[in-house]
């Protein structure tokens, strides 16, 4: 630990650059949002900085705690969908045979690589109501209807009149499986590291001791790939919560999250400190969860030790 | 708050957008640039000026413009608010005219250095309420905005705003635009009241209509109506005339219409924002697009409505008489301007959108 009292030049020579970086874009821009919450609008373009709570008193209405409760419940929901369907996916990639691991991975990052909103407005083209899912659906649709035809049951429209495509685009639903699609590699990539590590052995010895695959799962896999999973929620959950581009243009009338509210202070409203300081209360709920979770994630360990 | 430009697709706006970032911030260090050199900083929407109008400038006066895109008036004058990174040329919308005025943002323009705006221009755009003689600002291109439909899906001619704001009879098939301004302003339009209302009660009703409604329409489009009722999502949405008449040009069974009770003129201007570093090349290039026939090519191109009265006359019949491009007097005359209405009165149409969405 002391290792860097030995050589502090080459401690100071490695740490300026990140250091500079983090002060300068990071803080120092936080700081100014932050300050910029006690602001009062003085004018179209005039921010009086009054040490306010106003703008919080404002962000704490009931209207916007609404919305707030709404964002974390699509964005729980949405982290909660991408951790059950990332475990058997990191799994099936951890078990698979070697020479395949590295092209499923890399099918799982090449997504990455367009940018997410051009993601975003491809999945528009998917579940559109003249999208490719119905079309499929629509196909299954004529094909069964030729069955029945062919069985002498086609005079009577027993699939309906005509097809009736599927409402998928424009709801929360849609909302929510934007927010999966987009950030669901952030879950299996951390799952996937440590079922990669897991020894292998625990698993035999407790199917030879006569647990079945659930049990296994439960008792053992899960305590102890549990870290995985805990990264996953925090870096899936997170930016869920804040998004904002994703109910724009997948969501229905009622899709607003607070990233919506929190990007029309800053455009259209021109109301940046009431944006401020509704960025702030996000990022402080935000910083409680991390809390909360370093407080258990403590008490565990001491009780396990 | 607009987002009305553009090509047909969205995504392509889209992507001129994540440009105009990129070439907003290369365009910073150019602050330190002589005013006498021959260059120009032009920051337009996308698609938005002749194909070679530029080019062409060049040519004439040997001052090379740079163009830079912004998306929509908000992105502008966010842009700017904190100082001018560079701009000589903005083309900013009536309202944002009369609030970057408000705010100091604009330089008054010189007249006697626009021969050919005094010449050409349209009488009808030599004054304008939101900026009281044109100190700050010339008319660049001028619309409204109306009910984009699909003919062959809706009864008639959906020439009412109710269809929109209080029926069930195209429940489901229905868009709106995705800000608050129209919203609002056109469910007031709908009630009798004016566009810009202020009056909070006036504004609750608007609000009332428009939750009582929401279970009918479909989606707050976020710039693309056009998109949606191209691809059949929607069949009635409220749109700016450009947008759907570029969707129109591409499927015969669309059409547009400016409802009865009125609607919104808007009006875009060119002006030069306080700080520009080229207020000469400024001058000579709002002078430029106001010749006949530079005007005419780029109203030919984009197929807007040009407030150019000697370019209109020498473009063809199905612009200059098109009633989506020019809408008839009669229905100008139920058409408002989009006022600046001030910080309070947008906080309140803030926070009104803000419980429509939650609600």
């Amino acid at each position: 630990m002391d290792s860097w009292r030995k050589s502090p030049l080459v401690f100071w020579v490695l740490n300026l650059p990140p250091s500079i970086w983090l002060v300068a874009f990071f803080i120092v821009p936080l700081s100014l949002v932050w300050v910029l919450s006690f602001g009062e609008k003085r004018g179209i373009v005039d921010i009086a900085i009054t040490w306010t709570f106003d703008n919080y008193a404002r962000a704490l209405q009931p209207i916007y705690l609404e919305i707030f409760w709404k964002s974390i419940w699509m964005a729980a929901a949405a982290t909660l969908v991408c951790l059950v369907v990332g475990y058997p996916v990191a799994f099936a990639i951890a078990f698979a045979p070697a020479h395949w691991k590295p092209l499923l991975l890399l099918a799982l990052m090449v997504p990455f690589w367009i940018n997410i909103l051009i993601r975003t407005y491809a999945l528009i083209a998917v579940f559109r109501t003249r999208g490719y899912v119905n079309f499929t659906l629509e196909w299954f649709w004529e094909q069964a209807n030729a069955f029945l035809g062919l069985i002498g049951l086609g005079g009577y429209a027993l699939l309906g009149e005509r097809f009736e495509p599927l409402p998928l685009l424009y709801n929360n639903l849609a909302v929510s499986m934007g927010i999966v699609y987009a950030f669901f590699p952030f879950m299996v990539l951390p799952l996937y590291a440590n079922i990669e590590k897991l020894d292998r052995s625990y698993m035999e010895a407790s199917l030879d001791l006569g647990a079945g695959h659930w049990r296994t799962f439960f008792s053992v896999v899960l305590p102890l790939t549990w870290h995985g999973a805990l990264s996953g929620i925090i870096i899936v959950f997170i930016p869920a919560l804040g998004a904002f581009f994703i109910p724009d243009l997948l969501g229905g009338t009622d899709s607003q999250l607070i990233g919506n509210v929190i990007e029309r202070q800053f455009k259209s409203a021109n109301d940046w400190p009431f944006g401020a300081a509704l960025s702030f209360l996000l990022m402080y709920a935000t910083f409680g969860a991390l809390a909360l979770r370093a407080l258990f994630a403590g008490r565990k360990q001491g009780l396990e030790v | 708050m607009k987002k009305r430009r553009g090509s047909a697709f969205s995504r392509r706006s889209f992507l001129a957008g994540t440009g105009a970032v990129a070439a907003g911030l290369s365009i910073r260090p150019r602050l330190a640039f002589s005013a006498d050199e021959a260059r120009l900083n032009f920051y337009n929407w996308d698609t938005y000026i002749g194909e070679t109008t530029l080019d062409d400038f060049k040519d004439a006066s040997g001052i090379e413009v740079t163009m830079d895109l912004f998306g929509d008036n908000d992105e502008l004058f966010a842009k700017l608010k904190e100082g001018n990174p560079g701009y000589d040329v903005i083309v900013p919308t009536n309202d944002y005219v009369e609030r970057m005025i408000a705010a100091e943002m604009l330089v008054p323009l010189d007249h006697a250095k626009l021969p050919n705006y005094t010449k050409n221009v349209d009488p009808a755009f030599k004054d304008a309420a939101f900026d009281p003689g044109r100190t700050y600002s010339v008319a660049y291109m001028w619309g409204t905005q109306g009910i984009g439909y699909r003919k062959s899906r809706v009864e008639g001619v959906p020439d009412s705003w109710k269809w929109l704001f209080d029926s069930d009879a195209y429940a489901g098939r229905i868009a709106l635009l995705g800000d608050e301004g129209s919203v609002i302003g056109m469910a007031l339009k709908y009630l009798g009241y004016s566009y810009n209302s202020k009056d909070p009660g006036e504004i609750k009703q608007a609000e009332e209509l428009i939750i009582r409604q929401k279970p009918h329409i479909k989606v707050f489009a976020d710039d693309n109506g056009q998109d949606l009722l191209l691809s059949g999502e929607v069949d009635l949405t409220m749109e700016w005339n450009g947008d759907i008449l570029q969707v129109m040009a591409e499927d015969d069974d669309l059409a547009y219409v400016v409802p009865k009770e009125g609607s919104v003129a808007w009006q875009d201007c060119l002006s030069i924002p306080t700080g520009a570093p080229h207020p000469e090349n400024a001058h000579k290039f709002i002078d430029f697009i106001f010749d006949a026939e530079v005007g005419a090519q780029i109203a030919d191109f984009i197929q807007y409505a040009t407030p150019n009265a000697a370019a209109r006359k020498l473009l063809p019949d199905e612009y200059s008489e098109n009633p989506a491009i020019f809408p008839s007097a009669e229905t100008l005359a139920r058409c408002e301007p989009e006022i600046y209405k001030g910080e309070a009165a947008q906080r309140l149409r803030e926070e009104t959108w803000t419980r429509i969405l939650a609600a």
